[in-house]
């Protein structure tokens, strides 16, 4: 672990917002490119840093654990530096305040993206018209500049400025059909934020791509990823299936195409295990391994196809089974007899699993208003390059002094007039709701 | 022909399956140079997964390895022989990456580990795709997409808490593995190239769902925090947001979901025409979003509203009062989506066998160097010769390995 990180020396701006674009540059931050979150103490965009910059206890008490979930359900002084749904993603950051509603505050961007390789943005697109902001503009000031806007569907088109969270997203590019209960209607759909992870990935995916380019040709350019678009191959098979047989594909629930699969219910309140038993050999395997009760030698369950053809009534037998089974126990059973299955893991399963355990998988960090808890870290390993958590999730403004007087050389004086005037600080203004 | 961002990049690919395929997809649609390693017979697995056309199996025309194995040249290698190794490793000093997905141990036992490989290329990257990671005590541990996201991703707490978790549509946290090994793939070959020195990648399929997909970080962090465990929702409880209206409505033709309650709850009301029953300030309080009684009566006056509109009519009428919602699209509403095909998110590939068929299109944009299918997914073993003949093969020895079977 000696190496520099692959993007050191790399500054990405970051102006991105709620988590698709959040999630990108967490991943550039990753691999050591200086992340600098562009924010403002003179506007709350929610749900980017909370609800609402100083929401009421109640509130709080009631939001569910992702955005409630503030050490002691407590927003302490600064509520926006201690929201789950921000810090999860703010590791390695820094943060600076400038108001880019006002010119001069603008010229303070300006004269960031003249130093910057990367900026990043996932607003909607009128809102980075009315901040005056594009990519034409800023090539001007740096020509080898890197831009990657992360619109809901595009910045183009009657869709630009529709209005969109990840979970709206899936169910336009049809992923919300192809999930859900198979004996309840679509209502039911709960929210997943699938196309926002995957934007986040396809994201710093999409602005290593081009850092290629700039390194063999010193050339930058702008790039657009619609996160509606950017899912799409993710349902590749149901695609595929449209355009070969023009078939809409339902939900199969939890079944397998294939397979015979099932989420299991197991001992103890609302556990549950995930069995897939891919073919003949498996279900051998699996029969061994839960003692070769009878009923997995009557003749509806002979044959794979027949036990696909009775999955209703096979499950009702594997249930008796899981039902008597801790989770935990049940998988390692399972595994151990090379049958793949996966006890459903709670957050607390998670945050004490031995594999993820010996993978490290949690790193411990500091921030000022929360203290020290543990994060989870980059979603891969890499032999030679040190990635790990540097820096906790960053507070509003944390590197205010270290962008304006460092990097852009202001003086005192010239920094002490810009708190005056609401651009730098380290929290929302009084009237900011 | 235009330059691609990733064309001074050679890849060799001996994964299978969906997610290594989606990680050297995403590398040779934007240029990589990839050569797919297949086992000579059989090939990459996913040929034998469906859809196929008319339902009728056939290796040349499964939907998954056409979509996922766009511009890659393909050669048969018998990895067991002495001969097949010898190629490999030519090959492989040949690349800027290795990316493999076949179980922990296997590469070694072919004599094709890190250690090997790198002796052949220092430059090296190798990135591992596999179920749980290289180490660890899950590493031999079998898996599928349902398990993978139940124990690294949120199965546990989606669906609804009167039945069991729910997974996600198709095999998403695959491609999603598949996409943050590209990434991780291209910044260790930065990295090689900066410091001369390749390295090994160790994706874990789990922690993949666990790092990233569906905001699972969000409440993991929320447990660490405060010793939350983040549960299912009672079917019909407005979930995520807070407040109303959340959540998927039946309309006239469907579904439609709204995120709209809380701070957004005044932009709905602008949708509806502020109906008498619903103005007055005792709506626009945080203890009115919080009042089941006070959700009944909005329900009984949106419920309707919905009934009387289609998915098109009211996403048009959200979208002017800036609600955030959007249509429950099926496959075929999607690929009937004229703006969809306006912004040319659909590709469209001619294959020898299958023919011509759409494909999705690209992921993102890029302004100079673009996306393109510069070749369909290959047939097995179709540049077997080609790529040979480049290691300086005679038609001879070529002939030889054939009838060795090793390739």
């Amino acid at each position: 672990m000696t190496q520099r990180l692959p993007l050191e020396g790399i500054r990405v701006l970051d102006m991105t917002v709620v988590w698709a674009g959040p999630y990108c540059t967490t991943l550039l931050a990753d691999l050591g490119a200086e992340v600098i979150r562009v924010e403002s103490i003179q506007i709350f965009g929610p749900p980017t840093r909370g609800s609402s910059a100083r929401p009421p206890d109640f509130v709080i008490k009631n939001l569910p654990p992702f955005i409630g979930g503030m050490p002691n359900r407590d927003g302490g002084k600064r509520p926006w530096n201690r929201y789950p749904l921000f810090n999860a993603h703010a590791r390695n950051k820094r943060s600076m305040t400038v108001d880019l509603l006002r010119p001069e505050g603008k010229d303070i961007f300006n004269r960031m993206v003249a130093i910057s390789d990367v900026l990043v943005e996932n607003n909607p697109t009128e809102t980075m018209q009315k901040l005056g902001i594009s990519y034409d503009e800023l090539k001007k000031i740096n020509p080898a500049l890197i831009m990657l806007r992360m619109p809901a569907y595009g910045n183009t088109g009657p869709y630009q400025n529709h209005r969109s969270l990840g979970i709206h997203i899936e169910g336009v590019i049809g992923h919300s059909l192809l999930r859900g209960y198979t004996d309840l209607d679509a209502s039911a759909n709960t929210q997943v934020y699938m196309a926002d992870a995957a934007a986040g990935v396809g994201g710093a995916f999409a602005v290593a791509c081009a850092l290629n380019h700039r390194r063999r040709t010193g050339e930058g350019q702008l790039m657009e990823l619609s996160q509606a678009e950017n899912s799409v191959p993710y349902l590749g098979q149901a695609f595929m299936d449209y355009s070969m047989n023009g078939r809409s594909q339902a939900t199969l629930g939890n079944r397998h195409p294939t397979a015979i699969q099932g989420v299991y219910p197991c001992a103890g309140d609302d556990r549950w295990i995930a069995i897939t038993i891919f073919d003949e050999r498996d279900w051998e395997l699996f029969s061994e391994a839960i003692g070769n009760p009878d009923w997995t030698r009557e003749p509806q369950f002979a044959m794979h196809e027949s036990r696909r053809g009775n999955h209703d009534a096979l499950d009702r037998h594997i249930s008796e089974w899981t039902r008597r089974q801790d989770h935990r126990e049940a998988m390692s059973l399972l595994q151990t007899h090379g049958v793949a299955a996966g006890a459903v893991l709670d957050q607390r399963d998670a945050a004490e699993d031995p594999h993820l355990r010996e993978r490290a998988m949690f790193e411990e960090a500091h921030q000022s208003d929360v203290g020290t808890y543990k994060y989870p870290r980059a979603p891969f390993k890499m032999s030679q390059s040190d990635v790990r958590i540097r820096r906790g999730p960053v507070t509003l403004g944390q590197d205010n002094e270290y962008v304006y007087k460092t990097l852009l050389k202001l003086s005192d004086a010239e920094y002490d007039a810009l708190v005056e005037a609401g651009h730098i600080g380290d929290e929302y203004a009084e009237h900011v709701g | 022909m235009t330059q691609q961002a990733l064309s001074d990049i050679s890849v060799l690919d001996f994964t299978h399956h969906i997610a290594g395929p989606y990680c050297a997809k995403l590398l040779a649609d934007y240029g990589a140079e990839v050569i797919k390693v297949e086992r000579p017979g059989t090939g990459d697995t996913a040929r034998d997964i469906g859809p196929f056309p008319n339902d009728t199996p056939h290796p040349e025309k499964s939907g998954t390895f056409l979509h996922l194995n766009t511009n890659k040249r393909s050669i048969t290698l018998d990895l067991k022989s002495d001969e097949g190794r010898r190629i490999a490793l030519d090959l492989a000093s040949r690349a800027d990456a290795v990316i493999e997905s076949f179980r922990p141990g296997t590469m070694d036992k072919f004599g094709l580990g890190y250690d090997a490989l790198s002796e052949a290329n220092p430059a090296l990257v190798m990135t591992s795709i596999s179920n749980f990671g290289q180490t660890g005590p899950y590493r031999d541990w079998r898996g599928s997409e349902l398990i993978f996201y139940g124990m690294g991703g949120e199965l546990y707490s989606t669906g609804v808490s009167e039945k069991e978790p729910l997974k996600l549509g198709g095999t998403v946290g695959l491609y999603q593995a598949g996409t943050v090994a590209a990434y991780a793939t291209l910044g260790a070959i930065f990295a090689a190239r900066d410091n001369g020195e390749g390295q090994q990648v160790d994706i874990s399929i789990m922690e993949t769902q666990a790092g990233s997909i569906d905001r699972r970080m969000s409440m993991l962090l929320a447990y660490q925090y405060n010793g939350e465990i983040t549960r299912r929702t009672p079917l019909g409880a407005a979930s995520g947001s807070g407040g109303y209206p959340a959540g998927v409505y039946p309309c006239a033709d469907g579904f439609f979901q709204f995120t709209g309650g809380g701070n957004y709850f005044t932009r709905v009301l602008d949708m509806l025409d502020y109906p008498e029953e619903l103005v007055g300030d005792e709506w626009l309080t945080p203890e009115a979003q919080a009042d089941e009684d006070m959700q009944g009566l909005f329900d009984a006056v949106f419920y309707p509203w919905l009934m009387e509109r289609n998915k098109a009519e009211i996403w048009e009428r959200a979208q002017q009062s800036r609600v955030l919602s959007g249509p429950l699209n099926t496959m075929e509403d999607l690929q009937r989506d004229p703006i969809f095909h306006e912004r040319g998110a659909f590709a469209e590939a001619e294959h020898p066998e299958a023919g011509t068929l759409r494909y999705p299109g690209r992921p993102f944009i890029m302004g100079a160097t673009p996306w393109a299918i510069r070749r369909p997914a290959p047939t097995l073993g179709q540049h077997t010769d080609e790529i040979l003949a480049e290691l300086g093969l005679s038609d001879s020895e070529i002939g030889q390995l054939r009838d060795g079977g090793i390739v």
